[in-house]
């Protein structure tokens, strides 16, 4: 079974054709790339799949269970984490706090209105040791607003993972990062793709080779190009894909 | 952690005044101003619950005046039909308020911004006319109650009695009730909402869902500052409902402190407080009070609970930061 599967997906913002036939699929234990220049659709994607968006036809399946109607907000529950390609935190929240709803989602009910959630220990606890696996337990107590964008970004992916997702989106988690951020966080990737599934955007091929299984290449909402890394380098499709685009 | 101490404090402070008011101002001949304690008092319930929804859920509603008009209408018509347990009507003025905020919630909750504004407006307006056109409990004119609720009998809730204490232990109980509410996982996920509702549906809550909780609550209580409305001025009528006074609230929350611990209850009885001062300077007291608001909108960014209680810029950290920092 796969981790993800999508079959046929089409989306259409009025008469624009922005997913066109869309599938791909996610083995457990494996990174799928996810290549294309600018609006080429990819974040539009993520979002069908996430739920943000909702596709014209076709099919999303998650670790077997076919999510393609649910909401946002049960996908999630269903075990779907993702971050965003521009970076979404809560800024009043403390790096804690942001971390501890995200335990919160999945363990027991949030409908629970007596009790100060700060001083839950288990959601502390959790919390702290997803902070602690991305190196970022000291900053726990700051608030995300005052965070550096790197800082921030990885915050993100922290949320991500405090919901203990069965698969991860992850939109372009480099946008923005400098050398010897991004290199930390392709290490924590690269640690974290056997355990959790993950279909990556990304534009910086150095991320794209030490850590994707599969790269597809998504031109015009169409993929032209799907395979190993070493042969979508060299793929014709993918190559003219490339060709004229500035980004990279 | 200074700023939670001294808020709490401001907070006991006021209550062990309002505690004490109905023994002191007797001795100084002053009865009437306990009244005014119960306007203001009543007025602060209601702004609660109003900042529940906008400090905490950034719902701006513009019709929550109807919940308490609401709770004051179904207590008086549970009244004028013989039931005169203030528990039983209480029970009944929360599950018609409870019902009603289930079903415009449910309703507006689907917009949101000024929509939801809107929404609640028309909602509000609703409520005021459908008052107007009870004609067996007074339709326009309101309905003046002869007998008042009384609780087993005893008349320790009403005027006579001691309804002052009676309001002053709900107010107690609402205020404390609402400062855990925002402070429980309830209250946590209902402020990621506010700040950002896109990411807490894909952490994984029904943004709509804890939204509708909390309105209904909200409704909830306002619904009992009607009934505890209707106790202390014997009698109901269709501008409990009336728009300007869901503006009022509005103006309390807001120029109290969103948000806030004391915020709501500082802007209520600075609201009373002024227009009885101004009003019995002069007439036209509100050529006073505009300019006086729009004074406060300028200078008191953050409401009075502001201004009494500075918030002391929170330490920065002195990690390096990155030159992407504002990159996006």
């Amino acid at each position: 079974m796969n981790a993800l599967e999508i079959r046929n997906l089409n989306k259409y913002f009025g008469a624009l054709h922005v997913s066109r036939n869309i599938s791909l699929s996610v083995p457990e234990g494996q990174c799928h790339a996810l290549i294309g220049p600018n609006g080429a659709g990819k974040t539009t994607l993520i979002h069908q799949i996430s739920g943000v968006l909702h596709a014209d036809s076709g099919e999303v399946v998650l670790a077997g269970q076919d999510i393609t109607t649910r909401k946002t907000w049960q996908r999630a529950q269903a075990g779907l984490g993702r971050t965003f390609q521009l970076t979404s935190v809560l800024p009043s929240f403390s790096v804690l706090e942001n971390v501890a709803l995200a335990v919160q989602a999945r363990s027991g009910s949030s409908f629970r209105f007596f009790r100060p959630a700060a001083q839950e220990k288990d959601l502390n606890e959790a919390a702290i040791e997803t902070l602690e696996r991305l190196n970022m337990a000291d900053r726990a107590h700051v608030p995300a607003d005052d965070l550096s964008h790197g800082e921030r970004r990885l915050l993100e992916l922290a949320i991500a993972l405090a919901g203990a997702p069965g698969f991860l989106l992850l939109d372009e988690p480099m946008a923005g990062l400098g050398r010897v951020e991004s290199a930390m966080l392709i290490d924590i990737l690269a640690d974290l793709r056997r355990s959790i599934p993950m279909l990556l955007v990304e534009h910086d091929m150095d991320a794209i080779f030490q850590l994707a299984d599969t790269v597809s290449v998504l031109v015009d909402g169409q993929i032209v190009a799907q395979g190993a890394p070493e042969d979508v380098r060299n793929d014709p499709a993918a190559k003219a894909a490339y060709l004229g685009d500035t980004g990279q | 952690m200074i700023r939670v101490d001294r808020s709490f404090l401001l907070m006991a402070l006021i209550f062990a005044l309002l505690l004490a008011a109905p023994f002191v101002l007797p001795l100084v001949g002053q009865t009437y101003l306990l009244s005014l304690l119960i306007k203001a008092m009543l007025l602060a319930i209601a702004a609660i619950s109003l900042d529940l929804l906008i400090g905490q859920g950034g719902m701006i509603s513009l019709g929550h005046a109807a919940f308490v008009a609401i709770g004051a209408y179904t207590a008086a018509i549970g009244l004028e039909s013989g039931i005169e347990n203030i528990l039983v009507l209480l029970l009944l003025a929360l599950l018609v308020s409870g019902l009603f905020a289930l079903i415009t919630g449910a309703l507006a909750l689907r917009t949101s911004g000024v929509y939801f504004l809107m929404i609640t407006l028309a909602f509000g307006q609703m409520t005021y006319f459908t008052l107007t056109s009870l004609a067996p409990y007074g339709g326009d004119d309101g309905l003046t109650l002869w007998s008042m609720a009384t609780l087993f009998g005893s008349d320790v809730v009403q005027s006579g009695g001691h309804l002052y204490l009676v309001v002053l232990l709900t107010l107690l109980l609402v205020w404390w009730g609402v400062h855990r509410l925002g402070e429980s996982r309830f209250g946590r996920v209902l402020r990621a909402a506010r700040d950002n509702p896109e990411r807490t549906e894909i952490i994984g809550f029904s943004v709509f869902r804890y939204r509708l909780t909390a309105y209904v609550i909200a409704g909830m209580i306002a619904a009992v500052s009607g009934l505890l409305t209707m106790q202390h001025a014997e009698f109901v009528s269709p501008a409990l409902a009336a728009w300007q006074r869901s503006g009022d609230l509005l103006v309390v929350v807001v120029l109290g402190g969103l948000g806030t611990r004391s915020g709501a209850l500082l802007g209520a009885f600075f609201l009373v407080i002024v227009e009885e001062v101004l009003g019995s300077f002069i007439h036209e007291w509100r050529l006073i009070y505009g300019p006086l608001l729009v004074l406060l909108a300028l200078h008191a960014k953050g409401g009075l609970s502001h201004l009494l209680l500075p918030v002391t810029a929170p330490a920065r950290t002195d990690a390096p930061r990155t030159s992407e920092d504002h990159a996006s």
